[in-house]
């Protein structure tokens, strides 16, 4: 004796948000069940074990009706299959977009593609993330990348337009999809300690700054690549290293102005040139495509971790940054400020955000 | 003189890819009505294509323009191959053919095909250029209006309820033709569903001719049904009543009353009691100089106070002073009531079957119920031979319509309302069913000639229990029943319980709540053909009605009521079993006695531990009945100290039987005596099928806290909904791996099927709690040998919770609110207001009213002779009614859109919303629901009936998720076409939506199911009445045009 069939379709859809999550956590049917046995739903309901399977499967077919739908959101809202509230399509789509973190620190900034996907069971075993939820959140990467990587305009805008996503949420997935077009390396080990909202902070950073649609939007061109004529510009920075006057210059600045104020002062004095060199370093290989995809690592090697073992404070990378931002303004001989300025502004931030004491 | 049908095709969306290489479409659309046929031009390389067509024009019959469905066929262009179809719209043209509905079809209609189920959308104009024939002979019958709504419609007055019409139209089965062998399976589902489209044109047009010859103009309670015997054909049958109808317009509904007074979205708080206040004027003729005098005779609240204090006995003889035109009633009427009677009974006579498909009733319409009555019989089926001639099907019928009017007339009556007939086949064997209640009723509906207003108080008897008064002679009652006095007028015999397949009354005075009430049974029943297959089956027949019966007694008596409202007996049968599965709404009529309790009795007494057994079991019993009692309020009002001389003392009786109820065993003997000359039902517990009523009673699980249930329109004392509604089909199919089992045993398995998916019905529907599931129907079919299938309709309403406890005064702001822009129910209103408020207040503002009501302490808490308050209250009323006429006179159509969800009025605003809907921003929300109004809402307008049949087939059952899959997909797809089309009429709901056929069979090793589904409503436009408040103000031209739209009928 068996229950053949069974279902329920309601003229308005009967979604749970409860069982939603499940179902995107990758939970199996039976799985679910049991998760929501333990959560106490049969004594609140008076519901027994059988009621809820038949609730659970039930769910799950809508879901996955559902789901073709929800790979483009804007057709959620003039499809006529499933009447659904506006603000329940809102939930499906922000919940069925949302991502784990340990999940997206894994592939971020790498290819989305197939290969890539092959090797999602390593992430999940290794995040504890379902494999099934994994592969969601990997096409849903992949889905939106493919969507944005054609149009114009501001990145973050147009996910939000396509996909009809919260601000929040459209500006990570901007984040996702830069990281996976420039491909910036962010898995070594040393940048581990990173988590994915730090990167994609620094993300914003560069969206903001460093993209042709930074300086114009009127461009025809992207948000995801970076300016290459900022980027063959950055080149002239190289002069502050090059020229020994001007280095010595700025270094002088830039330690009267700090004298006093900080308890590193000495540890900074010294490693003035060697952090200077390194900053202007990564400015002038930043043309070169691998550079790019090395930029984060080269931030944390060449700068960030010499001053963690000087043990400087955050507000001592601050001040220091400042200062050597701004004494090259003083300088008589440098001419690129414009450059200068929308470097450093970019690194500045990326810098502080990713300096963790 | 022909009709224009103009057609133009705009565009499409969400087309599925058909070109593979491109992964685009080439879409063209081929326009087809009757024989002649439209193409668009190819729209190449798109899956949004926009063809804005011309418009296409056909010029037609008017018959045709009734029958035939305008095809729409999608099709991806092939330059070197066929073309391949994407699907089809089928579009049924008939709203457009009365003035009254709807006036253009446009918008997004989902493009359908059988075997891949929808396919995109695609956006179409229809218009009918319509020139109105005057020839005496014609074939069609345009501008009659149907409605699926039991009830008079929301925004109609009936003038005159002509009576029964039937039809029926045999074809042969397009799946069993010799054809069927070389064609698709697409191509053989479409054959069927034109031809299904086809025959319920016809079929409707010749009801509508049926209806202009008796001199109406609509036909509510439209019931068609399908029967799909198979071999033997396909039958399209239907039978509505005949009705004249005549919209009510704005301006003269403030002084006429609405004439259904079913209306169940009122916002009084208990159903109305008492005298028919003589405020309200029954008659819905004209508004007379004579009724204007009757209305300002009221405002001094003199006459009222002195009423209001004399006992309901009185009340009723005392010829009413304030009455005005209906000053005759009272004891003089009484011969004149017996010879208005033998007019109506006479009336009634002279017509072939004096049935009516409603279930629910102007007031004055019922005078008294009979009880049910049912008639079936067995009928084997052969080939129809010849369709044009469908000789044996009606014959069939007129045998079963015969036999229950001669059931009805057993028991006094000469009417039969509620009707309903049914069919369950099964290979060749067919069972065909019809029940109604039979009734008496008055006769100003139903008799032709002018209304005498002299007769409007025939029935001296108040309407709060005039219905349940016998209508059979006393001492030669039809069947064994125990007669008492009315318990609520104290004049006239009561019956002690009273079963009906009827709507309640309204204005009947109930007790507590009412609740669903199930009796289910399952039969096992031997292989066999032909004849024999008949003959067993007939012989089963009898057996398991009666046992329906006791079961429904049993659980009645167990909820401790006394009536029971809606009945639905289905009897469906398989090839090795039988199933009977009885629904009904429980209520507990204060007109009634107090049910008998159940008493278990063991036929030999035997040792202690048996004894202590049946005690336990007894015990158990008592307890559920009172639990039952606290759970559905059912606490009769104890009977005023007078009253202790009266020929029935039970009350002070029963109240002591209560309280003893939960105490122990041993009071049992005390319990008997007390318990005196009232019938104790007693189960003898040797008896084996006792012992499986008693398990059957005790198994029903009670309902979650906050959940109450009914399969009729409005569940008695709860009245206050919010907005909030949710119609659902839910549907199982159970396999029966063990062949072996016995009655018991299936009945239990049926029984377990039938409560988990209730139980899996509240669950599902937990956040509406507190909630209601109202019209739940349940469906049974023994789809295959071992296969039991149940479906459910229903919808889930919430409600405000505090009326649940108190009346709901916290929200009596709102509720009166509510109430006066729906002024047609005034009439119920009086209970909010008690005599000390009633005749000082001023009528200034709603906010003033609703205060008073809002102070005025619970009506409920003392035992008060209800009777009284609707002449305490008809000052009021009358106040109430002035401002509600003054927010009616301006007011129904309204454009505003709080939501989207609200249409915008027709005409000028027609190509506002086709233009909304071409851009594709969003999609108009539509409700659906079985009943016959909205919640919190006014329905202004009934675009047309929806009446649509699907096929859906699949040859890779498990690749769409298996059976639930497929069924599950297929369903919301019926639901997204019906929402569709209701929107493209300009509708934002469907009422009394049904699902009267689903069908679904399954072939898994084959990989491969096929289902049916037939569903039909009212397509309506609805106002919210918040919104309708909110511009009221400012009159719209609108409502104007809508009232001079109100005269012309036909």
């Amino acid at each position: 004796m068996s229950v053949e069939l069974d279902v329920f379709v309601g003229n308005t859809t009967i979604m749970d948000k409860e069982v939603y999550q499940l179902w995107l956590n990758g939970y199996t049917v039976n799985d679910a069940v049991k998760v929501r046995i333990e959560g106490g739903i049969m004594e609140e309901c008076e519901a027994s074990a059988e009621v809820l399977l038949s609730d659970t499967m039930d769910q799950y077919r809508t879901f996955q009706m559902c789901e073709r739908l929800l790979h483009h959101p804007a057709k959620l809202a003039n499809q006529l299959l499933f009447q659904i509230p506006p603000d329940r399509q809102a939930m499906l789509i922000e919940r069925y977009y949302a991502f784990d973190d340990a999940f997206v620190r894994e592939v971020l900034g790498k290819k989305l593609s197939k290969g890539t996907k092959k090797d999602l069971d390593d992430v999940s075993a290794k995040t504890g993330i379902m494999l099934k939820s994994c592969r969601r959140q990997f096409d849903n990467f992949k889905r939106v990348f493919k969507v944005v990587e054609e149009l114009k305009g501001p990145l973050v805008e147009n996910i939000r337009q396509h996909f009809l996503l919260p601000d929040q949420l459209a500006r990570d997935y901007a984040a996702i999809v830069f990281f996976a077009n420039n491909r910036f390396e962010t898995g070594k080990k040393k940048l581990q300690y990173l988590t994915f909202h730090d990167f994609a902070f620094c993300a914003g950073q560069l969206i903001n700054h460093w993209t042709v649609g930074a300086v114009d939007n009127m461009m025809d061109d992207m948000d995801v690549d970076l300016d290459k004529e900022f980027l063959q510009d950055l080149k002239d920075l190289k002069i502050l290293i090059t020229d020994k006057d001007l280095l010595d210059q700025h270094k002088s600045l830039v330690c009267t102005a700090l004298r006093g104020k900080t308890n590193v002062f000495n540890e900074m004095e010294a490693n003035f040139k060697n952090l200077s060199r390194s900053l202007v370093n990564i400015a002038a290989k930043l043309i070169n495509a691998k550079d790019v995809r090395d930029f984060f690592i080269d931030l944390v090697e060449k700068f960030i971790e010499p001053c963690r073992s000087d043990k400087w404070t955050s507000i001592d990378v601050n001040l220091y940054l400042i200062h050597y931002t701004n004494s090259v303004h003083i300088l008589d001989t440098f001419k690129h400020h414009g450059v200068w300025n929308r470097y450093m502004g970019v690194i500045k931030s990326c810098i502080l955000r990713m300096y963790h004491e | 003189m022909p009709g224009k049908l103009k057609v133009k095709i705009v565009a499409g969306r969400h087309l599925p890819v058909m070109d593979r290489a491109s992964d685009l479409t080439d879409a063209f659309v081929d326009v087809k009505f009757g024989n002649t046929t439209f193409k668009t031009d190819v729209y190449p390389k798109s899956l949004n294509p926009q063809w804005n067509s011309e418009w296409f024009k056909f010029e037609v019959d008017d018959e045709d323009l009734q029958d035939e469905p305008l095809q729409i066929t999608v099709l991806d262009h092939d330059t070197y191959s066929a073309n391949d179809a994407i699907g089809k719209v089928y579009i049924d043209i008939d709203p457009l053919l009365c003035s009254e509905a709807a006036t253009v079809i446009s918008g997004w209609l989902p493009i359908y095909d059988t075997i891949h189920g929808i396919r995109g959308e695609i956006n179409v104009l229809v218009k009918v250029d319509f020139f109105n024939d005057l020839n005496r002979f014609r074939q069609s019958s345009c501008g009659v209006k149907f409605f699926c709504t039991t009830s008079i419609p929301r925004c109609y007055r009936a003038v005159m309820v002509h009576g029964f019409v039937e039809e029926l139209v045999v074809n042969e089965d397009p799946e069993y033709q010799w054809i069927d062998r070389i064609r698709t399976p697409r191509a053989s589902n479409e054959a069927r569903q034109r031809l299904i489209f086809l025959m319920s044109g016809e079929l409707q047009r010749k009801i509508g001719l049926k209806v202009l010859e008796m001199g109406g103009n609509a036909v509510v309670g439209y019931l068609q049904c399908f029967d799909l015997e198979g071999e033997s054909g396909l039958v399209v049958r239907a039978i509505g009543t005949a009705c004249t109808l005549e919209k009510i317009s704005t301006l003269t509904s403030a002084s006429a009353t609405h004439p259904s007074n079913s209306s169940p979205s009122k916002d009084m708080k208990e159903p109305v009691f008492g005298e028919e206040a003589p405020g309200i004027p029954l008659s819905s003729g004209p508004p007379t100089p004579l009724r204007v005098q009757t209305f300002s005779s009221f405002s001094p609240s003199k006459s009222y106070s002195r009423q209001s204090s004399s006992s309901d006995t009185e009340l009723s003889l005392t010829p009413k002073t304030g009455m005005g035109s209906g000053g005759s009633a009272g004891k003089e009427a009484g011969p004149l009531k017996a010879l208005l009677r033998q007019q109506t009974q006479s009336a009634l006579e002279q017509r072939e079957y004096p049935f009516f498909t409603l279930t629910s009733f102007p007031p004055g319409f019922l005078l008294h119920v009979g009880g049910v009555v049912s008639a079936r019989s067995v009928k084997l089926l052969d080939r129809i031979h010849n369709p044009d001639e469908p000789e044996t099907r009606d014959a069939w019928w007129e045998e079963i319509r015969q036999e229950i009017k001669s059931h009805a007339k057993a028991l006094g009556c000469h009417a039969v309302l509620g009707y309903s007939e049914s069919t369950s086949i099964c290979e060749e064997v067919c069972i065909l069913s019809a029940s109604g209640t039979a009734a008496i009723l008055g006769s100003r509906f139903v008799q032709d000639g002018p209304l005498d207003t002299d007769y409007r108080f025939e029935e001296v008897a108040p309407p709060g229990c005039g219905f349940c008064h016998i209508p059979y002679d006393e001492l030669n009652i039809p069947f064994p029943a125990q007669l008492t006095y009315c318990y609520y007028c104290r004049r006239f015999k009561v019956p002690d319980v009273l079963f009906t397949t009827i709507d309640l009354p309204t204005e009947a005075n109930v007790t507590g709540k009412g609740c669903l009430i199930q009796a289910r049974l399952c039969r096992t029943k031997k292989k066999a053909q032909g004849e024999g297959n008949a003959t067993a089956i007939s012989n089963l027949l009898p057996f398991l009605e009666y046992e329906l019966h006791t079961q429904l007694m049993n659980k009645l008596k167990l909820r401790g009521m006394n009536s029971l409202f809606g009945l639905r007996i289905q009897i469906s049968v398989g090839e090795t079993m039988l199933l009977g599965l009885a629904s009904a709404t429980g209520v507990y009529l204060t007109a009634l006695p107090s049910p008998g309790r159940i008493q278990i009795a063991g036929k030999t007494p035997s040792d202690i531990t048996y004894e202590q057994h049946i005690s336990n079991m007894q015990k158990k019993i008592n307890d559920t009945i009172a639990k039952n009692k606290e759970l559905y309020e059912v606490n009769p009002p104890e009977v005023v100290e007078e009253m202790i001389g009266s020929p029935i003392p039970e009350p002070r009786q029963r109240s002591r039987l209560l309280r003893s109820h939960s105490e122990s065993s041993d009071e049992v003997t005390e319990l008997d005596l007390s318990h005196g000359k009232k019938d104790a039902f007693v189960l003898e517990i040797d008896d084996t099928d006792a012992v499986e009523d008693i398990h059957a009673l005790l198994t029903d699980s009670p309902m979650p806290p906050g959940f109450y249930s009914c399969n009729t329109e409005i569940m008695p004392g709860i009245q206050n909904w919010t907005s909030a509604i949710q119609m659902f089909t839910s549907v199982r199919v159970f396999r029966l791996n063990n062949a072996n089992l016995t009655n018991q045993g299936l009945n239990k398995i049926f029984s377990d099927l039938c409560e988990n998916l209730l139980k899996s019905l509240y669950f599902k529907l937990r956040s509406m709690i507190p909630c209601c599931l109202c019209h739940l129907n349940f469906t049974v079919a023994v789809p295959e040998d071992e296969l039991i299938q149940v479906a459910v309709t229903a919808v889930a309403m919430s409600f405000y919770k505090d009326q649940t406890l108190e009346n709901g005064r916290q929200s009596g702001d709102k509720t009166l609110i509510k109430a006066i822009t729906e002024n047609d129910e005034q009439l119920q209103f009086n209970l909010e207001l008690n005599a000390e408020s009633s005749s000082s207040n001023p009528l200034s503002s709603t906010k003033g009213l609703s205060d008073v009501s809002g102070s005025h302490p619970s009506a409920r808490a003392p035992p008060v002779d209800y009777s009284s308050f609707a002449d305490r209250c008809s000052s009021w009323i009358e106040q109430l009614r002035l401002k509600a006429h003054t927010i009616r006179r301006g007011s129904v159509k309204t454009t505003s859109s709080l939501e989207k969800a609200s249409p915008l009025p027709e005409g000028r605003s027609r190509s506002l919303q086709s233009n909304r809907s071409y851009s594709g921003s969003s999609v108009t929300v539509v409700k659906m629901t079985p009943l016959s109004f909205i919640p919190g809402a006014k329905i202004t307008k009934y675009l047309g009936i929806i009446n649509m049949f699907f096929i859906r087939e699949t040859s890779s059952l498990r690749e769409e998720g298996g059976v639930s899959g497929f069924l599950h997909t297929f369903i919301a797809e019926v639901f997204a076409m019906v929402r569709a089309h209701v929107a493209a009429l300009g509708g934002n709901a469907l009422v009394s939506y049904s699902m009267k056929e689903c069908v679904f069979m399954e072939n898994p090793n084959k990989n491969q199911a096929q289902s049916l589904i037939n569903v039909s409503g009212d397509a309506v436009i609805f106002v919210r009445e918040s919104e309708l408040e909110a511009t009221s103000v400012q009159p719209q031209s609108a409502a104007t045009r809508e009232t001079s739209n109100g005269g012309d009928g036909t």
